[in-house]
């Protein structure tokens, strides 16, 4: 092993931590350095492995019963204090109140209707998450966007915008179904320097709105927005300058 | 030993001590830091290479998280959590098994011919093989591979939940995977004698 780059950079390149110009520049020194190829090779090959082989283990369904538990050991209400019958009364008043004021208020929809997203971040990110998993991504695999747009035709109400934007930088790398709050919804995805970009489209009666700033997450970045009777949220682990220009692209 | 002092992510709290939990404490942390329990547990089976000791280890931690919970202001919950299940880990690694702490975590890396990737294909592609490979690292190579591989974080995150500073991560991340390597590649004829 002579290469520097095999103990350093590579790796970097191999987790997509590099800047796009230090991603850039590996990737010429890629041509012509024998050794970074086989190595990274080898990585590839280590890291599929150890996402292939199962070896990630789930809490099992009894711990979480006694961590439960202990949660309600440590929890102030539930230590069995005594509460007084009048306090009792108090609460019953105070949550008719909050019901009722919520009864008059609750036609009107969000003033600015800007992040009543019919779905939970949490949601959205599971939804990513799930979806990295293998054989999960895509439904159908295809670059080709008069192949992914026609696919989902009768699988859904409504008919999802497709655009391939590899010109761009953010090759189409298929659709998938998945379920968002409840609804179907229809997954466009993309890549971007080995990346996967998911955007969920779902229709809204809701009025257009600019693309919305970056939300950010347990390393997830998101972007949300409204237009032409769609809604649509597109989320990553790629910078939000990358998420926002396909957003951008998306709005056109 | 005060939890605080090992949480660089609740900066502000320090000297608060534990409190008292409410129902509306409970209901946040259910809905921030309950989720990531199977993160928790992961990290803690393959510090501890036991399932029974890592369920004791993950709950302690999980409680300790719930206690120490107002101490913490948003941002990144599953790794301010798998920090405090990291922890609890070593911490218990210490009392326990002391031995398996004293490897140093810098050392050189060797120089080696690089393997196959064919090669280590086949050697990656026994559960057994690779779960054994792994377990034989020591506890600070395959915290950065469980952590990376497994749980999918991002060097920052790798960073702030075992205290690496930032621009070793890719470094830490090299070697152990190196030493991945050659236990997956070396092991092999003896695993292979011993399977006859």
């Amino acid at each position: 092993m002579s290469c520097d780059f095999t103990r350093t950079v590579l790796h970097g390149y191999l987790d997509g931590e590099l800047d796009a110009t230090g991603a850039a520049e590996f990737e010429r020194h890629l041509e012509s350095c024998r050794e970074c190829a086989t190595a990274l090779g080898a990585e590839e090959s280590l890291r599929s492995s150890l996402q292939r082989s199962g070896l990630y283990e789930n809490a099992p369904m009894a711990l979480r019963k006694k961590i439960r538990a202990g949660l309600d050991a440590a929890t102030a209400s539930s230590r069995g204090i005594r509460i007084p019958a009048w306090r009792l009364i108090a609460v019953a008043a105070a949550v008719l109140i909050v019901a009722g004021v919520s009864w008059f208020s609750w036609p009107g929809p969000a003033k600015d209707g800007a992040s009543t997203a019919p779905f939970t971040v949490a949601e959205i990110i599971d939804a990513h998450v799930r979806s990295l998993q293998p054989g999960h991504l895509t439904d159908v695999a295809s670059t080709d966007q008069h192949s992914v747009k026609p696919w989902f035709n009768g699988k859904l109400a409504f008919v999802p915008p497709v655009k391939d934007f590899a010109d761009e930088g953010f090759p189409l790398v298929g659709g998938r179904l998945d379920v968002l709050g409840g609804q179907n919804v229809a997954a466009l995805v993309y890549s971007r320097r080995k990346h996967i970009i998911n955007v969920f489209v779902l229709p809204t009666r809701e009025t257009d709105t600019p693309i919305h700033p970056p939300g950010l997450r347990q390393g997830y970045q998101w972007r949300h927005w409204r237009r032409q009777g769609m809604e649509y949220c597109a989320i990553s682990d790629v910078s939000d300058s990358d998420l926002y220009e396909l957003a951008q692209l998306m709005y056109q | 030993m005060p939890v605080q002092a090992v949480l660089p992510m609740s900066g502000s709290d320090q000297g608060k001590g534990e409190d008292v939990l409410d129902a509306q404490d409970r209901a946040r942390f259910e809905q921030l830091v309950l989720p990531h329990l199977d993160a928790a547990f992961n990290l803690a089976r393959w510090l501890l290479r036991s399932r029974a000791d890592s369920q004791d280890v993950a709950q302690e931690a999980m409680l300790r998280a719930y206690r120490f919970f107002r101490g913490f202001h948003g941002g990144d919950a599953r790794a301010w959590l798998l920090q405090i299940v990291r922890n609890t880990c070593y911490t218990w690694l210490e009392k326990n098994r002391p031995v398996e702490l004293m490897t140093e975590f810098d050392e050189e890396l060797h120089p080696q011919p690089s393997t196959s990737p064919e090669a280590l294909a086949i050697a990656g592609d026994n559960r057994e093989r690779l779960t054994r490979a792994l377990e034989t690292l020591p506890p600070r190579f395959r915290e950065v591979l469980v952590l990376r591989e497994l749980e999918g974080c991002s060097y920052k995150e790798i960073a702030s939940i075992t205290a690496i500073p930032i621009g070793t991560v890719m470094s830490a991340l090299a070697r152990a995977r190196q030493r991945l390597q050659r236990a997956l590649t070396h092991a092999s004829p003896q695993e292979a004698s011993r399977e006859l």
